[in-house]
């Protein structure tokens, strides 16, 4: 499904990401964890096209997106969250989902005979769009098209459970309500790939439960490919069978979570390594 | 639909109740002014781009606009639309090298480019007679011409508003790194914005035309632009109804103040400054009218229960 492989990452002279290489696979969900600054979110930059990586390419269904800019690659089907939220904040919550909602593109890619080359064509999905004159004049596909993306975006906030908060304008919202609205907002785009940045942060331990089971929940019913970065270990050990563990921007180990669990250079990025100590 | 029921009913008031000669005059410029500040409104409210140079798009309305009626002797409608189409033109052109960048970036240009505009109309003076002005304009901007067009334009802009485009002009104003990450192209949302308000303003700036039946080059400088985004900031950034109502108000205020005119533009910054710190987000804030309609409904409904 998503295939990093031999992405580096400069910023000046800091190589946030040396030699990144891994794959997802469809259906999968999939854990990064790493000490701060171990170039997690960069990666999730990388992949949604914020950043365009020095070198290295990504694959995503089998054709390169690396230079693609981070809309087109939206369009294709990844959607994602941030770690530092960033939600419209000065619009109600349901217009927030509305407008994602909005946005969903339909891909058909095609194998070129000659070629093998993959070729993609986007086009907006004809059930939330209408055109430019239909807005101004609220004729035509507009009530009907309103009405559907409203339905929808009010049936995902009541699946992360902020249906009674619809009205309420989203900068107002607490802390762990706006994450689940950004969720929410991520999965109204009907995305593929769905790539979570540290969903838990900020919580208590009584809303990371929860959230357990909406990750879980919806990348089961939603049909996802989902992949979370985490500093919560205890969440990401429990809900992700695949993980990979991150240090100063190279991968230093891969597996299911008790192969992490037991490996020593995560215990030595984490806890610090025997040497250290002794200093 | 209420909505267009309200605004339809506003619209027969101001064309249709009996009024003097110099209260029609009032109604004419309220609704010039509030096309332009719809215009700014659009940019700046809910887009989130601060303009200070958006006179220049209405003085290419108005030039384009008098130079048809009077040297090739065009109709009136087509002139005026034409009027809108050229500042479209115009505002395209310069929103190619200049929307790419986010933040204060476009601001600063747009002072350089309406000045630039309005210094080309100036100095051009085998085609608009530079700063002798422009006489002898048909007046063809009479009250119902422009009520009918202040309320067709009010009518789309609060629809376009309440659809698509309104929540992908809202998105990139509130988060364009989000929005991107949505789907959404932001520097093309960008140009959507401002050709659209680029076609208000030029809209406004034939109207003048029309009204004044004489135009010039200073009535649209640097001041005329910075009242423009004034008056928006006034009535509330990311509120249609806020700006138009601060905008029919300041006309109102300064119409009144005409008779000491020299001293106008000290009422209207002292105005500011006091909406400024009595209500820094405007005066409607990000509201509409009737959201506070609405409020007041509920609370009835709840004390009723």
């Amino acid at each position: 499904m998503l295939e990093l492989s031999h992405v580096d990452m400069f910023f000046g002279g800091i190589a946030a990401l040396h030699d990144m290489s891994f794959t997802i696979h469809k259906g999968e969900l999939m854990g990064i964890i790493g000490p701060n600054g171990a170039g997690k979110t960069t990666i999730f930059n990388i992949i949604s096209g914020v950043y365009m990586p020095t070198a290295g390419t990504i694959y995503f269904q089998g054709s390169d997106i690396t230079p693609l800019k981070a809309y087109q690659i939206n369009r294709l089907g990844i959607a994602r969250t941030f770690q530092n939220l960033r939600l419209f904040t000065r619009s109600t919550v349901l217009e927030n989902v509305m407008t994602s909602a909005q946005n969903r593109y339909i891909n058909t890619y095609k194998e070129e005979f000659f070629t093998g080359n993959i070729s993609r064509t986007n086009a907006p999905d004809p059930e939330s769009w209408y055109s430019f004159i239909e807005s101004c004049l609220h004729l035509g596909r507009w009530k009907k098209t309103e009405q559907v993306l409203r339905f929808k975006s009010m049936k995902l906030l009541e699946r992360v459970g902020l249906a009674d908060r619809a009205n309420q304008i989203a900068g107002t919202l607490p802390y762990g309500m706006q994450r689940r609205l950004e969720i929410a907002r991520a999965l109204a785009l009907s995305p593929k790939l769905l790539m979570l940045d540290e969903p838990a942060a900020g919580m208590n331990p009584e809303e990371v439960f929860e959230l357990n089971d909406l990750i879980t929940g919806i990348h089961k019913d939603f049909d996802l490919t989902t992949l979370v970065i985490e500093h919560h270990m205890d969440l990401i050990m429990k809900i992700c069978p695949h993980i990979i563990c991150l240090n100063f921007g190279a991968k230093i180990a891969e597996g299911s979570s008790e192969e992490i669990q037991n490996n020593p250079e995560v215990l030595a990025a984490y806890l610090g390594s025997d040497e250290e100590e002794v200093i | 639909m209420k909505r267009n029921i309200i605004l339809i009913i506003i619209g027969l008031c101001l064309a249709l109740w009996p009024l003097g000669g110099y209260q029609e005059g009032i109604v004419i410029l309220m609704c010039i002014n509030c096309v332009a500040a719809m215009g700014v409104s659009i940019l700046t409210g809910f887009t989130g781009i601060f303009t200070l140079g958006h006179a220049a798009y209405m003085a290419l309305g108005a030039y384009t606009t008098a130079i048809m009626t009077v040297r090739y002797g065009v109709h009136w409608l087509p002139a005026v639309i034409a009027g809108g189409l050229m500042a479209v033109i115009i505002a395209w052109l310069i929103g190619v090298p200049t929307l790419k960048l986010t933040g204060d970036y476009y601001a600063i240009a747009s002072i350089g480019l309406g000045e630039a505009i309005r210094l080309i109309l100036e100095n051009w003076q085998s085609f608009t007679r530079g700063s002798r002005g422009f006489p002898g304009i048909d007046p063809y901007t009479t009250r119902v011409m422009a009520v009918t067009i202040f309320i067709l334009l009010a009518i789309l802009m609060f629809n376009m508003l309440d659809s698509r485009l309104g929540r992908e002009l809202k998105a990139s104003r509130d988060d364009s790194t989000a929005a991107s990450l949505m789907g959404f192209n932001t520097p093309h949302t960008r140009m959507k914005a401002l050709v659209i308000s680029a076609f208000y303003c030029g809209i406004a700036g034939s109207m003048l035309g029309g009204y004044m039946s004489f135009i010039q080059p200073s009535m649209f400088d640097m001041m005329k632009s910075t009242e423009l985004t004034a008056v928006v900031v006034f009535g509330g950034l990311g509120s249609m109804s806020g700006s138009i109502l601060g905008s029919a108000a300041i006309t109102l205020i300064m119409e009144y103040f005409r008779d000491i005119s020299q001293y106008r533009m000290l009422i209207y910054g002292l105005l500011l400054v006091i909406i400024m710190v009595f209500r820094p987000e405007g005066l409607l804030g990000s509201h509409e009218v009737w959201d506070f309609m609405r409020f007041n409904f509920r609370k009835e409904a709840d004390k009723n229960a």
